[in-house]
């Protein structure tokens, strides 16, 4: 499903360059479930935003679903993004002015599904996450462990190969963070990859693979 | 294209701010008011002046005859002109280009109340005209005819008199005509009841009793003289060319000095329509000028507050961006708000503006009395629908800049964006 062969990046800061990828190889499989591990500063944000085609690498070759995808331009991007891939944020990032059910049923606006369609599979998605009877609420309504479950809602409505999760847990308390992480294996049962970058090793451990970094390497414990 | 998320999702960002909402449509909003007003206005004052012109003829010339301030072939300076009856034969052979020829004169002497029906009196001008000169200044004939050529060439006794005249002198709608004026001491018969159309040209012309041309010199004595002429030129030809002309040939018939200015007096009414009409296109401009800068003030407003709005929505953008949202469609979004808030803005402006004017001319022309310079101010349909495109048009531009720059940011730095 995905495969990185020798990713680098490095950033500019001022006249310097900071080297945050230096060579990664890596091979998730169709319906794996991954954890990214590391300390901050590690790379493994910049390694997922590069996954989930959020950010541009500098070498190497990163294959999705046996796509090449190199130096794209934010349409084709978007494209793929909305193709093949679910986000879920720390901070959860919903929009604040659209109701819970609009929430999840954005990435389906933007593929161009009728509204009628599309409303009825968000509220198929809201049951799936325990969450019909909150589909009017907006996000200022809601706690932390049912927005994350709204995201989660949303990020699979597009039916994606790949769900991309930055510390999908960072922002929850520990029961919640378990509910969640229920979620994302029944999800990952279905056959969807599922990619978690955490620094929580409890969190990390739920996986089927853990990937450690350090250091912008890739290394065995 | 646009569609119900789009416009939820405009209200719901318009809404976030209200008061920096209103305060952005009220700049648009009155950029095209003050545009409406100022455009009203001009067109209300051009109205009213060129009503005032009423049907008169603007390709004419009036000259009368004044004293020489030259001597000239033997005659003293300080010597009385008066035109004669043959000086209309003697223009019109020499000068092709004169369409109408119509010699005036007015009766004078007679103090005070000259004209007496009864116990009826009243003080009015006496005007001899030639059937000619009602295609000059036409008049509207409310009650009989105006002079004809019969009563020219029979000296028929008869006068045709104005509703001022005609309001003195008999009662409310009694019939005029056939009834008998003295007039100067001698009677004639009403054959005709008018009201002008025209506005003050020289004097006011329901309060004129107007006598056949010959009849008038006969009665009173005025032999074969003539007051002035009313001439208008042939179609195409500027009356200027034929003023020229006109001055030249009675010069040589009266023995005026051709550098003698003074000795006739003359007025062309093209020269002075023309004058105004400059006038107006001049108002016109201004008002388009510092109309379009309101206007444009207004929009640069939406621009600077749609940058606002994005450098805010930073992170929703990157969100949309994550889940799926191409470039385009932020771009639209953020144009769509624009055009919506620049055409909604401008419309109310629009609304406002129209009702304001129209207000005006309701109690314009309503309230009575005389308005003078100003009737009827007026917007015509095709200047709103210019409006609502320029305003979308402006609108897209005002999007432009910050739609351009919503997508310019990374959607990871959107994303990063607290």
């Amino acid at each position: 499903m995905i495969i990185l062969k020798n990713i680098n990046k490095s950033y500019d800061i001022g006249d310097s360059k900071l080297h945050v990828l230096k060579g990664i190889d890596a091979h998730i499989k169709q319906g794996e479930m991954v954890a990214i591990m590391g300390s901050s500063g590690s790379g493994k944000s910049t390694l997922l935003n590069i996954l989930g085609l959020l950010d541009n690498y500098d070498n190497g070759e990163y294959y999705l679903n046996d796509i090449l995808v190199k130096d794209l331009n934010e349409t084709k991007a978007a494209k793929l993004r909305s193709k093949f891939l679910g986000f879920v944020f720390q901070s959860f990032n919903l929009i604040s002015f659209k109701t819970a059910v609009e929430n999840v049923a954005l990435p389906l606006y933007y593929q161009g599904v009728k509204r009628k369609k599309r409303n009825a599979l968000a509220l198929e998605y809201l049951e799936k996450v325990g969450l019909k009877d909150w589909a009017k609420h907006l996000p200022s309504e809601l706690s932390g462990g049912q927005k994350q479950r709204i995201a989660i809602a949303r990020a699979l409505i597009s039916n994606p190969k790949v769900i991309l999760a930055d510390e999908p847990t960072g922002a929850l308390d520990t029961t919640t963070s378990y509910e969640v992480m229920q979620i994302f294996k029944s999800i990952n049962k279905q056959g969807i990859s599922v990619v978690i970058v955490t620094h929580e090793s409890d969190i990390a451990q739920m996986c089927d693979r853990v990937i450690n970094l350090k250091d912008g390497l890739i290394i065995n414990i | 294209m646009i569609d119900l998320d789009n416009i939820k999702e405009i209200y719901a960002s318009l809404m976030q701010n209200k008061l920096r909402t209103a305060l952005t449509v009220f700049g648009v909003s009155w950029g095209v008011f003050m545009l409406l007003i100022m455009l009203g206005s001009g067109k209300g004052l051009e109205n009213g002046v060129t009503q005032g012109f009423g049907d008169f003829a603007t390709n004419s010339m009036f000259v009368w005859s004044k004293r020489t301030s030259m001597p000239y072939k033997g005659f003293p300076r300080g010597r009385n002109i008066n035109f004669t009856n043959r000086d209309i034969a003697a223009l019109k052979s020499s000068i092709q280009e004169i369409d109408i020829i119509a010699p005036k004169i007015q009766a004078y002497g007679g103090e005070g109340n000259n004209v007496i029906r009864g116990k009826e009196v009243g003080a009015f001008s006496i005007n001899g005209d030639y059937p000619d000169y009602n295609r000059i200044d036409p008049v509207k004939i409310l009650q009989g005819r105006f002079i004809n050529n019969k009563d020219i060439t029979d000296l028929r006794k008869v006068c045709v008199i104005g509703d001022r005249v005609y309001k003195i002198m008999f009662k409310p709608n009694e019939n005029a005509i056939g009834k008998y004026l003295k007039i100067n001491g001698v009677y004639f018969k009403v054959v005709g009841v008018f009201k002008p159309k025209s506005k003050d040209m020289g004097e006011d012309k329901s309060e004129v009793v107007i006598l056949p041309f010959t009849t008038l010199q006969k009665v009173y004595n005025y032999g074969d003289i003539i007051g002035y002429f009313a001439i208008t030129a042939k179609q195409n030809i500027p009356v200027s060319v034929v003023e020229q002309k006109v001055r030249t040939r009675l010069a040589e018939l009266h023995s005026i000095h051709p550098d003698d200015k003074l000795a006739l007096g003359g007025f062309n009414v093209e020269k002075q329509f023309k004058q105004m009409k400059g006038i107006f296109t001049g108002i016109n401009i201004l008002v388009w000028i510092v109309g379009i800068g309101t206007l444009l003030a207004g929009v640069i407003g939406v621009s600077n507050i749609m940058l606002v709005i994005v450098k805010e929505r930073t992170k929703e953008i990157g969100i949309k961006r994550a889940i799926g949202a191409s470039p385009k469609s932020v771009i639209t979004q953020i144009i769509y708000e624009a055009v919506i808030i620049t055409v909604f803005s401008g419309l109310l402006g629009l609304t406002a503006g129209a009702w304001v004017v129209e207000l005006v001319a309701y109690f314009v022309n309503n309230g009575g009395g005389d308005t003078g310079m100003f009737s009827n101010p007026e917007i015509n349909f095709s200047v709103a629908i210019k409006a609502i495109i320029v305003l979308s048009v402006s609108g897209i531009f005002a999007g432009f800049v910050p739609a351009k720059r919503a997508v310019s940011v990374k959607p990871i730095d959107a994303l990063r964006d607290e």
